[in-house]
């Protein structure tokens, strides 16, 4: 890239300690204030969709859940769904159930894994370690029943692969409750403390208008005072039999989105209980022959956003194109509104506020007028992070205070 | 190697985290090993910043074109003896994802291209559990 | 707005479709041709007010489709926009990121990808394939030979 004296450019990447794949943003900074934004990604690209007009309809699940780790159950029910449209397969009840229960202990631990990321960007670690630490209980609910704590392969075209043993629930909803009890206090303890009010409030505000223009989804979108969520727009799974909120904060900023997330883990916690009171009796999958020729839409609300996801096929049994999109694809370029016009110190949490499904970086090359300074990503931590303390000190916080 | 480059090798090694195209679950399982119920940094094994400060290179996913010269430089800054654990069964054998057209093979193909004499040590699994990590880990330190 | 509605202001616009088609109540198919696309775009998403959600390149047998996905989601429907690239050799379309920069990213993919040129896109440089990648390489092409390069 041409750097040009006069627009000293703040590079973010390929590689950074703090999140995991490789991605390279340009910060175009006037002092410390981003004037401008551009996205290099590529990096993770595995050229998925070619891969997948390779393989049989039954095989493209166990592809597509390796899209994301962490969405490894939203992408292939997205797919199925799409696949069972062009079939005209109708699900048994009990296999819609277990894949609402599926989704919905994804999203919780998608959710905490992010609170606590945020707070190890904003220099709060405490709440990056308590996070992580309530988080392995439902990996252990997954992994109990799936067989893995992530990539669970449990859904197939017609129905679902695993059954949850009924003998398991009474223990599950056992955990449930005392992951409740914790969430509980984290989310008060995240919530109701001063200095993250007062850190992340008016950061990073993505107005409604930008978000209908980014086309933004999931608590991106939520955040932002825009209603979406395909669980009640175009209601799939066993969400249309349940109870259940939908939580929209108007604020825009990196606070209203963190609200969303918190509160949403409640629900879908309220959700996965009622899914495993009211689970039906009956088969887990129908058998599905044929795919007819046609075209079929899926989409399902990913912990992240809308996950869509396109067939087409030709009677045959692969399919002939297989679009693919993962919400951060449209939350990223997000950041071109609610970054541009910020501080460079809160660029970090902007950029993490939207859950990118990929990592930071780890070179950053701070351009000056005439110079060049190459300083790592620590640099930009550190800057975040002395933010923070600056806060504490202007609110009365002293070096050493503890609480109780 | 010398009997205080091994000894150095193998006490409290410091790991750098190389994601070259992985789906996110290696990773996070790395990380997984950091926090409480894990906590790998109470046998010394930290995660740091850059490169040039890791004895240890924790590799996942299978590598992509765009990658593979990031992952080669980091390797290069990375100071020598230094281990390369290809975590996953993407960094093992490009996995699923060995047909597409945008990779360019296994972990340990891209790093003998430039170091021919390497230490490479596998970790299979889609993720590997954390217990996994850990106990690969130990068995690489101890075969050195 | 209910869908008959809908249906209805759909079809004030119809003069500029081929066809309008339905597989199923809540999923509708807008064919037109690639010198359209701009206009039906823009009337769907400032006039219907539907939510862009993304575009899908196809490589068909004798032409080249672009499918602009816009979900209404007060009905739970989604409208998809077929535009049909006739040229082959020179496959050329209209950008609709003027209206709506939520496009940016997928047109330049599908430039990556299947070689598409956008009209008018503001920022047209390589998203997703390798600095490296030999330029004119198009991988989702039915005629890319897996492994030739590589």
């Amino acid at each position: 890239m041409k750097i040009s004296p006069k627009k000293p450019v703040l590079a973010i990447g390929p590689l950074h300690p703090l999140q995991e794949e490789m991605e390279f943003f340009q910060l175009t900074v006037d002092g410390e204030i981003v004037t401008d934004i551009d996205v290099r990604i590529g990096f993770n690209h595995r050229g998925i969709e070619g891969i997948s007009e390779t393989l049989q309809f039954d095989q493209v699940p166990y592809l597509i859940s390796r899209i994301c780790g962490i969405c490894s159950a939203s992408h292939p029910l997205a797919f199925v769904q799409a696949v069972e449209e062009l079939a005209g397969v109708t699900v048994p009840d009990r296999a819609r159930y277990v894949r609402t229960i599926i989704n919905e202990l994804e999203r919780i631990h998608s959710h905490v894994l992010w609170v606590g990321l945020a707070g190890h960007f904003i220099g709060y670690d405490t709440v990056f370690m308590w996070a992580w630490k309530y988080r392995e209980p439902i990996l252990d609910i997954l992994e109990k029943i799936t067989g893995n704590r992530n990539n669970y392969g449990n859904v197939k075209v017609g129905g679902c692969r695993e059954d949850i043993d009924d003998s398991m629930i009474p223990e599950i909803l056992k955990e449930l409750d005392e992951i409740e009890k914790k969430m509980d206090m984290l989310i008060k303890a995240v919530l109701d403390d001063p200095i993250l009010q007062a850190r992340l409030k008016g950061v990073g505000v993505l107005t409604y208008e930008d978000a209908i223009k980014y086309a933004v989804t999931g608590p991106t979108a939520r955040g932002s005072g825009v209603p979406i969520d395909v669980r009640r727009d175009d209601v799939y799974a066993a969400y249309g039999e349940l109870d259940w909120n939908v939580i929209v904060q108007p604020e825009g900023d990196v606070f209203a989105k963190a609200v969303v997330r918190l509160l949403e883990t409640m629900e879908a916690i309220k959700i996965t209980r009622q899914a495993l009171k009211k689970l039906p009796g009956g088969p887990i999958a129908v058998e599905v022959k044929e795919i007819p020729p046609g075209e079929a839409m899926g989409h399902t609300e990913a912990p992240r956003g809308e996950t869509f996801h396109y067939v087409r096929s030709d009677g045959g049994n692969r399919p002939v194109r297989h679009k693919v999109r993962a919400p951060s694809y449209v939350n990223v370029p997000s950041f071109k509104a609610s970054c541009v016009g910020a501080n460079i110190s809160d660029a970090t949490i902007t950029l993490a506020s939207v859950d990118p499904c990929y990592s930071c970086t780890e070179r950053l090359a701070v351009v000056g007028r005439n110079d060049k300074v190459i300083c790592d990503g620590k640099e930009l931590l550190r800057l975040s992070r002395a933010r923070t303390e600056q806060m504490k000190k202007q609110m009365g916080y002293k070096e050493g205070f503890k609480f109780e | 190697m010398s009997f205080w480059m091994k000894y150095g090798l193998k006490k409290s090694p410091w790991v750098f985290h190389v994601n070259t195209g992985a789906c996110n679950n290696c990773d996070i399982e790395i990380v997984d090993c950091l926090t409480p119920r894990f906590d790998v940094e109470r046998l010394g094994v930290k995660l740091v910043g850059s490169p040039r400060h890791a004895d240890a290179l924790l590799v996942t996913g299978a590598v992509t074109a765009q990658a593979k010269p990031r992952l080669q430089e980091a390797y290069r800054q990375a100071a020598k003896p230094c281990v390369v654990f290809a975590i996953g069964a993407c960094a093992c054998d490009s996995g699923i994802f060995m047909p597409g057209y945008h990779m360019v093979g296994p972990v340990d193909k891209v790093i003998k291209e430039i170091d021919p004499n390497a230490i490479i040590a596998y970790v299979p699994g889609c993720p590997p559990k954390p217990e996994a990590m850990i106990s690969g880990i130990v068995a690489a330190l101890k075969a050195i | 707005m209910n869908l008959e509605e809908l249906k209805n202001k759909i079809n004030s616009i119809s003069d500029q479709l081929i066809k309008i088609e339905e597989t199923a109540p809540t999923r509708v198919y807008l064919s037109c041709e690639a010198e359209k696309v701009y206009n039906i775009c823009k009337f769907l998403f400032e006039d219907v007010k539907a939510r862009f959600v993304i575009s899908t390149a196809i490589d068909a047998d004798n032409c080249y489709e672009v499918i602009h996905h816009f979900a209404y989601d007060q009905l739970s429907t989604f409208i998809n926009v077929k535009a049909f690239i006739r040229d082959r050799n020179k496959p050329l379309i209209e950008s609709i990121t003027p209206i709506i920069p939520g496009a940016e990213w997928i047109e330049r993919e599908m430039h990556d990808t299947f070689g598409i040129e956008f009209n008018n896109h503001p920022n047209m440089k390589r998203l997703i394939l390798a600095d490296d990648w030999p330029q004119g390489i198009c991988p989702l092409k039915k005629d890319y030979e897996f492994k030739k390069l590589r």
